[in-house]
Formats: C-alpha cells, sequence, structure tokens
C-alpha cells in the first residue's frame, strides 16, 4: 500500500522528452524541406521504449504545443478494471492478456456487418500520430501521442443504413486473463457509446499504439477508442465489438452509477461530478492544478455537435 | 525492556508518515503523488482510529493491562493522521481556495462526514491529558463516547467516496461494526473471553 513496487520501467531509462522532441525536430527540419507537405513520415525505428514499431505519418494540426507526459507515466497509471481497480494494477496485470490473434465484430445496422481481423483494419488504414490531452472523471489529465486513424474510415467501411443512430462499443470479456472481471465492481462486459455523429466526427480516433509504438496492453492493446472531448471512461479499451444501433446505448458506468455517468460525459468544467467539482485538473507530472476548459479545450471541433442541448440536463 | 517499548510503539506509528515522505522525495510514489499522500494519511488515520477503539476489548480479552497503556497514544496518533490528511486537502486539492472547500463541505457527503468526523475529534484530542481527565471527571467518559461516532463518520467518509470497488471500505466497515458490537454488546465479549481463557488453560 505505502511502498509502490518500482515501476516496470525505471524512469530512468525513459527517453528523455526532450530527446524525443529533438527527434522530431531532426525529422521536421531534414524532411521538412518539401515545405507544402502537412504529412510527415516518420521513420518507426527511434522510437525505443520496447515495444513493437509502428509506421505512421504526422499531422501537423494535431502537434500540441503542450508538454507530452512521459510514457512512463501514460503507462503505469491507468484505469482499466479490467485489471484491478486501483491504478497501479493494470500495468502488472494487463501483461497477461492475449491480443493476437484479435478481431472485431461489426453488426446492427450497417450493410456490410462482418469480422475484421486486426492485421486487415492496420492494412486497410494507414496510421497518424495524434497528440490529444486526456482529461479522467477524476480530476487528472495526461497529454499523449497517439498513434492511430479515425473512427470513421471503419464506420465508412461498414456502410451504415439510416436506422444506425447510435454506435455501442464491448470490450473483450475473458475473466481468465482479465483478472478483475471475477469481480462484479462494473457490468462486464464493458460497454461505451457514441451518438453516430460524435462517432464519424474527424477528432474520433481509434488508437492502435502511442509513442510511436504498439499499445501497451494497459493501455487497451490492441485497438481502443478516444474521445478527446469527453472524460477518459468513454474512450472504451481493447474492443471486440461495434454495434449500429437506433437505441442510445447504456454504458457500463452509468449503468453502475446512473446519476453520476450520463451518456455524452463531455468534458465541462460548468457540470459538476456529483461529488466533486469539474472545474480544475491535475496535469499528471505537475504540482498546480490547472483550469479544466470546456469540451477538454475541443470546443472549436465538437460543439456544434451539442447546439440547443442542456449540457447540465444531458451530462 | 518495558520502558522502551512505549517509544518503540511511538515510532512505528510515526513509521508509515516517514515511508510517505521518503518515497515522496524519491519519487516512487507512482504517476500521481499527491493522490497517494491523501490516500494514504487518509487510511492510517482510519487504521489508527480502530485500532484506538480495539484496546479496551483486547484488555478485557486478554486481561492484560497493557492495551490501556498504549490506548491513548493511539488516539493521538490518529488525530495526528487525520491533520496531515486534512492538509493535504486544504493545500494540495485546493491551495487554500476557502470558497471551494466551504462549496464543498456543503454540497459533498462525503466531504461533510469526514469535516464533522474531524471537528469532533478535535475536544478528544485537547481533552486527552490526565490533567483534563481528572478535571472533567465522569463527564470525560461521556464526552469520548464520541469516538465511536467520529469512526462511523470515517468509514462513511471512505465508502463515498470510492468509485465503483467497496471492497477496502467494506473491510473497515466491518471491522468497525465488530469493535461495536463488542462494546455495546458486553455479553457478546464476555463469551469471547470465556473462550479465551479455555483456550489459554488449554495451552499451558
Amino acid at each position: 500500500m505505502l511502498i509502490k513496487k518500482p515501476q516496470d520501467i525505471p524512469s530512468s531509462e525513459i527517453t528523455d522528452h526532450a530527446i524525443y522532441l529533438d527527434r522530431r525536430k531532426f525529422m521536421t527540419s531534414s524532411v521538412g524541406l518539401t515545405a507544402a507537405a502537412t504529412l510527415l513520415p516518420i521513420q518507426s525505428s527511434v522510437a525505443g521504449y520496447g515495444g513493437k514499431a509502428l509506421n505512421f505519418t504526422k499531422d501537423k494540426q494535431f502537434d500540441g504545443k503542450e508538454e507530452l507526459t512521459s510514457f512512463g507515466k501514460i503507462t503505469n497509471y491507468n484505469n482499466f478494471y479490467e485489471f484491478g481497480t486501483d491504478k497501479y494494477s493494470p500495468a502488472k496485470n494487463a501483461q497477461a492478456l492475449t491480443t493476437d490473434p484479435w478481431s472485431v465484430q461489426i453488426d446492427g445496422e450497417v450493410e456490410k456487418p462482418g469480422t475484421l481481423h486486426l492485421e486487415d483494419i492496420l492494412k486497410q488504414n494507414s496510421l497518424e500520430e495524434r497528440i490529444y490531452r486526456l482529461r479522467c472523471v477524476e480530476r487528472w489529465s495526461m497529454v499523449i501521442p497517439w498513434i492511430g486513424f479515425p473512427l470513421a474510415n471503419l464506420i465508412k467501411q461498414a456502410k451504415p443504413t439510416s436506422k444506425a443512430k447510435f454506435i455501442q462499443f464491448e470490450t473483450l470479456k475473458r475473466p481468465s486473463e482479465m483478472t478483475g472481471q471475477k469481480r462484479n465492481v462494473l457490468p462486464w462486459p464493458y460497454i461505451e457509446g457514441l451518438r453516430i455523429d460524435e462517432a464519424m466526427n474527424p477528432l474520433t480516433l481509434i488508437a492502435v499504439g502511442l509513442y510511436g509504438e504498439v499499445l501497451p496492453k494497459q493501455n487497451g492493446a490492441p485497438l481502443r477508442l478516444v474521445v478527446p472531448w469527453k472524460y477518459g471512461f468513454k474512450s472504451i479499451k481493447s474492443i471486440v465489438k461495434i454495434t449500429f444501433t437506433d437505441k442510445e446505448p447504456v454504458s457500463s458506468w452509468t449503468k453502475a452509477a446512473p446519476n453520476e455517468y450520463g451518456f455524452y460525459s463531455n468534458v465541462n468544467p460548468e457540470v459538476d461530478h456529483p461529488r466533486w467539482s469539474q472545474s480544475k485538473e491535475r496535469r499528471i507530472g505537475s504540482f498546480l492544478k490547472q483550469k479544466t476548459l470546456l469540451f477538454n479545450g475541443y470546443a472549436e471541433q465538437v460543439a456544434s455537435l451539442y447546439t440547443g442541448m442542456d449540457l447540465k440536463k444531458h451530462f | 525492556m518495558t520502558k522502551l517499548l512505549k517509544p518503540f510503539i511511538f515510532i512505528l506509528c510515526l513509521l508509515p508518515l516517514i515511508l510517505l515522505f521518503i518515497n515522496f522525495y524519491l519519487d516512487e510514489l507512482g504517476a500521481n503523488p499527491f493522490e497517494v499522500l491523501t490516500r494514504s494519511t487518509g487510511e492510517w488515520t482510519l487504521r489508527f482510529l480502530l485500532l484506538t477503539l480495539a484496546m479496551t476489548p483486547l484488555r478485557q480479552l486478554t486481561g492484560a493491562p497493557w492495551p490501556m497503556r498504549f490506548r491513548r497514544m493511539l488516539g493521538l496518533f490518529s488525530f495526528f493522521y487525520v491533520c496531515v490528511h486534512l492538509m493535504t486537502y486544504i493545500y494540495l486539492d485546493h491551495f487554500f481556495d476557502w470558497d471551494e472547500i466551504i462549496t464543498d463541505i456543503i454540497k459533498r457527503p462525503y466531504i461533510t462526514f469526514g469535516m464533522l468526523g474531524f471537528v469532533l475529534l478535535l475536544p478528544l484530542a485537547f481533552t486527552s491529558t490526565k490533567k483534563m481527565m481528572k478535571r472533567l471527571g465522569k463527564r470525560w467518559k461521556s464526552l469520548h463516547k464520541l469516538v465511536y461516532v467520529i469512526a462511523i463518520l470515517g468509514v462513511l467518509h471512505f465508502m463515498l467516496l470510492v468509485k465503483a470497488d467497496l471492497r477496502e471500505p467494506i473491510i473497515y466497515a466491518f471491522i468497525l461494526l465488530t469493535l461495536l458490537l463488542v462494546r455495546f454488546k458486553p455479553a457478546l465479549l464476555h463469551k469471547l473471553s470465556v473462550v479465551a481463557r479455555n483456550f489459554r488453560a488449554n495451552c499451558n
């Protein structure tokens, strides 16, 4: 309880931000001479955190000015109840998860239902790096360089029918490997959902990596959702099923505590969690707290999705 | 030997805080060390509170006088840890933003319970000296029965703050319930002490 086990990767072995950023500066200065290009190819062999390196391009639009949270912190402080309810267990327990082979079932209101294998998904979608803020409902936040592709790609491929108003996502249920599922702290499998226009928003990402490498298991390997303007629990991990539906999905957290976790769960400093204010957050690695921004600072891209809605009511 | 026991227990009681500070200094408290400081000092407050409550039944159970010698010290350590716990909340959570803190106390039941527990603990800490015991006489005993109310508030405070996993707070609640039963249903304790005496007799 008191004496924490040393992190699996000691902070001394984690590549310094400066070096990581320098690498990119180096790439920008050498390749960036082709001035008009907004997408810069990145060599994938330079990440070096021990995972499998990925090939991806870098979208300048999402190259944040904020300091990145270190790889060590992103991968050792996780809310992933399938592997334990404290934030330090997933880094240990998630290593038992088998992520290969992996497939995602697409069903419901679509013209092309079926099963997609991970290899095919990766072949059909080119990967890009996007630096997003992640705001947890518990009042802490990080800045994470995800590798992934827009969820919209998958949706277009599945060809939703006119009845498809919502998308429900489901995490793997495998208690033999996901030992947290042996206790009913949440209704398993973990369920999340988005409105179809939220899902189609260009910000909504399917992530398969971070810091240039294949997604570590504790962060939701092999593929997870990233919805940066919503509280972290909406960004469901280790997805095995995507269902298109005409009904608003009921997420696991909503089932567990309907008055605390609503369907939308948009980051909003004005709407309190019943048990705490959401006006501030602690960026992991910082001492002082900072003000939380409406839609986690992505209002420009997503506020129009909610025009005319009472955000206090649709929390 | 017995002379050294008390200072030894004293150091032992300080150890959680010392280790917390050492690990904080060494950056070994994980990605969110401030959360660990608050959480851990809160848990130690509850542990010392339950230990304090266990001393009287323990004396009755064992028949030995030694548990009573540590009761006050353990109670004061509970007060000490709750002071550190409260400081982490006021400083590390709210940075002395009193408006926010007052809103919290009014609006959030778990903060209300926690704060009420702290306020009720104050008179107990201030009347813990031998002098005050003498001065208050019989009233001291009734005043210090408040500790049971405080313990219930403490466990409620913990129970209401967790998100979904109630296992840990339930363990504390179970221990408290046992202690309350033993305290207010002395017949039960009497039975237990008979069992304990027989057990000791058999061992000898």
